[in-house]
C-alpha cells in the first residue's frame, strides 16, 4: 500500500495545509511586524532602524495605562467566567443526565448562533439610558431617572464573562466529565466536607480543564476589540483599540506593530506567570484537553 | 465513639428502599455482631448494593432504622457515621501520595500533623506496605492498592467496615490471594466488616456470617457451613455451590425422607426441608460431591437407590473436575464430582456408569418455598 511504502510522505501531505497556514498567516504576518515596529519614519519614505516606537509607548503613560487596565481586567474577567463556567459545568457534567444534559448544553452554546456584533448590540438595547434595564428600574421604583448602564468597566467586564463563559464551560466539562464519582463519595465517607472535597480532590483533578480554559478565555479577552469599544465607549481604553487606531486613524504602522507586539509578550507572559501559579505545564494542559 | 455495651456493631430494623414502584430493599431487619465477617451475597440487582450505600448514609432508607454501634443513623451524613468504605473499584485519590490517602480522614478530623504521620506509619506497616508513604496510587499494583484502600478507611478506626465488591476488579489469581489477605487483616484488626459480594466463593471462605439476599429480602442468614448444608430455601440451594436442581411430585413422604418423581418418570428420594405434603410439586437438590460414581453398580455403597448413566461431557479442573451424566432412562442430566483418588482419570464421553447418593444428604422443597 502507498501510506505504508511513503509514510514520510503520506505526514507531510497531511500537514500540509497546517504548516502552510501556521507559516503564510501566523509566522510571515508577525515577521512583517517585527521588521515595521523597528523602525522609525524620519522622513517621507526614508526609514531607519529604531526602538523609537518601544520608546514612545513607556513615554506616553496613556499607552502603558491602558496597557496595565487592559491586562488587569482581562483577568478579572477570566476570573469571573470561572467562577460562573463552574457551577454551570458541575451540573451538566454531574448533575443532568441523557436529555437534560444535552438541553443544558445546547442552552449554553445557543447565544453563539448570533453574530457577536449582534450580541453585543443586544446588551446595549438592554443597557442603555433609554433601554429595556433602566426602564425597568425607573418602573419598579428602584431608581428615579434611568441610569446609564453602559459605558462603565462593569458594563465591559459583563459583556466580556458572558462572550467567554462557553470557551470556559466545554473545557471543564471535559475535566469534570472523567472525575469518579466514587472518588467524591470516598472522600466524603472519609469525613470530608463539601469544601473540602471541592479543595483536595475536584480542582486538582479539573486542574488542566481549569487551566485550559483559563487560557482560552484570557487570550480571548484581550485580544477583544468589538466587546470593549462597544460597551466600553469611546473612553473604553482597551489597548487593541490602541492597535486598531494606530494602524487605521493614524495610518502609523510602525507604532501599530510595536504595539501588537508588546500585546503579544503581555499575553504569552500572563499565561505563563499563571501556569506557574497552577503548578501547570503548557504541554500537559494541552494535552488533557 | 462510645458504645453501649453488648450492642451490635450494626442493627437493621425493617429498613426499606423504593425506586419507583420497585422495591430494592423490602424491610430487612438483621444484626452483625462486634468483630465479625458478615458478608450480603446476592446475584446482581438483589439489592445489596442499596444496602451498604443505606448503612454508608449514601442513600436514606424510605421505612426503618440503621443503628450503628448502638447509635440511630437517621438524619447522620456519610462523613459524620463511624462507618468507612471500600469502594468497588477502591477510588483511591490519584492527585495524592500513598501517605496522603492514609492521611486524608485524619486530617480532615483535625489530628496533628505529626501524630497523623506516626499513624500513617503505624497503618502502613500493618497491612504490609511499611514505608510506601511517598508512592503514587498509579505506581501500585492491584493489591497494594487494595490495601491502601483499606488502610485509608481503618486507620480512623471506624465501628464498620464496608467493603463493595472489592476483589470483582482483580483476575482470579490475585483475587484468591486477596481473599485469603483481607481474612487475615480482619483477623488482625478485629474490626467489623460487612462485605458485599455476587461471588459464593468469597463470601464463604471469608465470611463468618453469611447472607443470602434475593429481591430485597435475605433468604437465609447463618453460617457458610449452614448456608452450604442446610439451605432453608431452593433460591439457597441453588445459589451457594454447584448444585443439581430435580423438579418433580411428592409421591410420599416418611418421616424427613420425601420420595418425588420426575416429570421423565425417575424416581428420588431426599431429605425434606420444610413442610411438604404428598402431591405436592417439589424440587430436589443433590451436589455433585453427593452423587457417588462407579463403573461397576455392585462398588457402590448398597441401600441406597442406584442410576444408569451414560457419560455426556467430561468437565475436568483439577481438584474441581466432574462429569455430566445422562440417565439412560429418562434422559434426566447430573453433574457428579469425581473423586480425588485419579480413578475415574481414564473416563471416557459415551461410557456407562452407575450412580447413587445418600438421600440424607440431599434436600427436598416444595417448590416457590420462600424464605423466613
Amino acid at each position: 500500500m502507498a501510506e505504508a511504502r511513503y509514510p514520510r510522505l503520506m505526514l507531510a501531505l497531511l500537514l500540509a495545509p497546517a504548516l502552510l497556514w501556521l507559516l503564510g498567516l501566523i509566522v510571515l504576518p508577525h515577521v512583517e511586524l517585527a521588521v515595521l515596529s523597528l523602525r522609525a519614519r524620519i522622513a517621507p519614505r526614508v526609514y531607519e532602524t529604531s526602538l523609537a516606537q518601544y520608546r514612545t509607548f513607556i513615554e506616553e503613560p496613556l499607552y502603558w495605562h491602558t496597557f496595565v487596565r487592559t491586562a488587569v481586567l482581562s483577568v478579572l474577567a477570566t476570573a469571573l467566567t470561572l467562577l460562573l463556567a463552574f457551577p454551570i459545568a458541575w451540573t451538566i457534567a454531574k448533575i443532568a443526565h441523557g436529555r437534560s444534559r444535552s438541553l443544558l448544553f445546547v442552552l449554553c452554546l445557543i447565544p453563539f448562533w448570533v453574530s457577536e456584533t449582534v450580541r453585543t448590540l443586544g446588551w446595549m438595547i438592554l443597557l442603555r439610558e433609554s433601554g429595556v434595564v433602566p426602564q425597568a428600574l425607573v418602573a419598579l421604583g428602584l431608581a428615579a431617572t434611568p441610569p446609564e448602564l453602559l459605558y462603565h468597566d462593569a458594563t465591559i467586564l459583563v459583556g466580556l464573562v458572558y462572550t467567554s463563559l462557553l470557551f470556559m464551560v466545554v473545557p471543564l466539562i471535559g475535566a469534570l466529565d472523567t472525575l469518579d464519582d466514587a472518588l467524591i463519595e470516598a472522600a466524603y465517607d472519609l469525613g470530608g466536607s463539601g469544601a473540602d472535597i471541592l479543595r483536595r480532590i475536584i480542582i486538582p483533578h479539573a486542574a488542566p480543564g481549569i487551566t485550559a480554559g483559563c487560557i482560552v478565555v484570557f487570550m480571548l479577552t484581550v485580544g477583544n476589540y468589538l466587546t470593549p469599544t462597544l460597551l466600553g465607549g469611546k473612553n473604553s481604553l482597551w489597548f487593541t483599540e490602541q492597535i486598531y487606531t494606530q494602524f487605521i486613524t493614524r495610518f502609523n504602522w510602525e507604532q501599530g506593530a510595536a504595539f501588537g507586539f508588546l500585546l503579544l509578550v503581555l499575553s504569552t507572559a500572563i499565561v505563563w506567570a499563571g501556569l506557574k501559579l497552577a503548578g501547570q505545564r503548557f504541554g500537559d494542559v494541552m494535552r488533557r484537553t | 465513639m462510645t458504645a453501649p455495651p453488648g450492642a451490635p456493631d450494626l442493627e437493621t430494623r425493617a429498613i426499606v428502599k423504593r425506586f419507583g414502584g420497585h422495591a430494592a430493599v423490602a424491610g430487612l431487619s438483621f444484626a452483625v455482631a462486634r468483630g465479625s465477617f458478615f458478608s450480603i451475597l446476592g446475584p446482581s440487582g438483589c439489592g445489596k448494593t442499596t444496602l451498604l450505600r443505606m448503612i454508608a448514609g449514601f442513600q436514606q432508607p424510605d421505612a426503618g432504622e440503621i443503628l450503628i454501634g448502638g447509635r440511630a443513623m437517621a438524619g447522620v451524613a456519610p462523613n459524620r457515621r463511624p462507618v468507612n468504605m471500600v469502594f468497588q473499584h477502591l477510588a483511591l485519590f490519584p492527585m495524592m501520595s500513598v501517605a496522603e490517602n492514609v492521611a486524608y480522614g485524619l486530617t480532615r478530623r483535625g489530628v496533628a500533623r505529626a501524630e497523623t504521620a506516626r499513624r500513617v506509619e503505624a497503618m502502613l506497616e500493618r497491612v504490609g506496605l511499611p514505608g510506601a508513604q511517598a508512592r503514587r496510587v498509579h505506581e501500585l499494583s492491584g493489591g497494594q492498592k487494595q490495601r491502601v484502600a483499606i488502610a485509608r478507611s481503618l486507620v480512623l478506626e471506624p465501628t464498620l467496615l464496608l467493603l463493595d465488591e472489592p476483589l470483582g476488579a482483580l483476575d482470579l489469581k490475585l483475587r484468591e490471594h486477596m481473599k485469603i489477605e483481607l481474612k487475615q487483616l480482619q483477623a488482625a484488626f478485629g474490626t467489623t466488616f460487612v462485605y458485599i459480594t455476587h461471588d459464593q466463593s468469597e463470601a464463604l471462605v471469608l465470611s463468618d456470617q453469611v447472607a443470602v439476599m434475593n429481591a430485597g429480602r435475605f433468604e437465609q442468614v447463618g453460617s457458610p457451613q449452614a448456608l452450604y448444608y442446610e439451605p432453608l430455601t431452593p433460591f439457597v440451594a441453588g445459589f451457594v455451590g454447584a448444585n443439581n436442581r430435580l423438579a418433580g411430585q411428592a409421591t410420599a413422604v416418611n418421616g424427613d425422607i420425601v420420595e418425588l418423581v420426575t416429570p421423565q418418570g425417575l424416581v428420588l428420594r431426599a431429605r425434606r426441608r420444610g413442610s411438604i405434603a404428598a402431591g405436592d410439586a417439589v424440587e430436589a437438590y443433590v451436589r455433585p460431591e453427593v452423587a457417588l460414581l462407579a463403573r461397576d453398580a455392585a462398588a457402590l455403597p448398597p441401600g441406597h437407590p442406584v442410576l444408569q448413566a451414560a457419560v455426556d461431557s467430561l468437565l475436568f479442573d483439577g481438584a474441581n473436575s466432574a462429569v455430566l451424566l445422562r440417565e439412560a432412562r429418562t434422559g434426566l442430566e447430573l453433574r457428579v464430582a469425581l473423586p480425588q483418588t485419579g480413578q475415574f482419570a481414564d473416563l471416557r464421553v459415551g461410557e456407562t456408569v452407575a450412580v447413587t447418593f445418600d438421600p440424607e444428604r440431599a434436600v427436598c422443597f416444595r417448590s416457590g418455598a420462600q424464605g423466613g
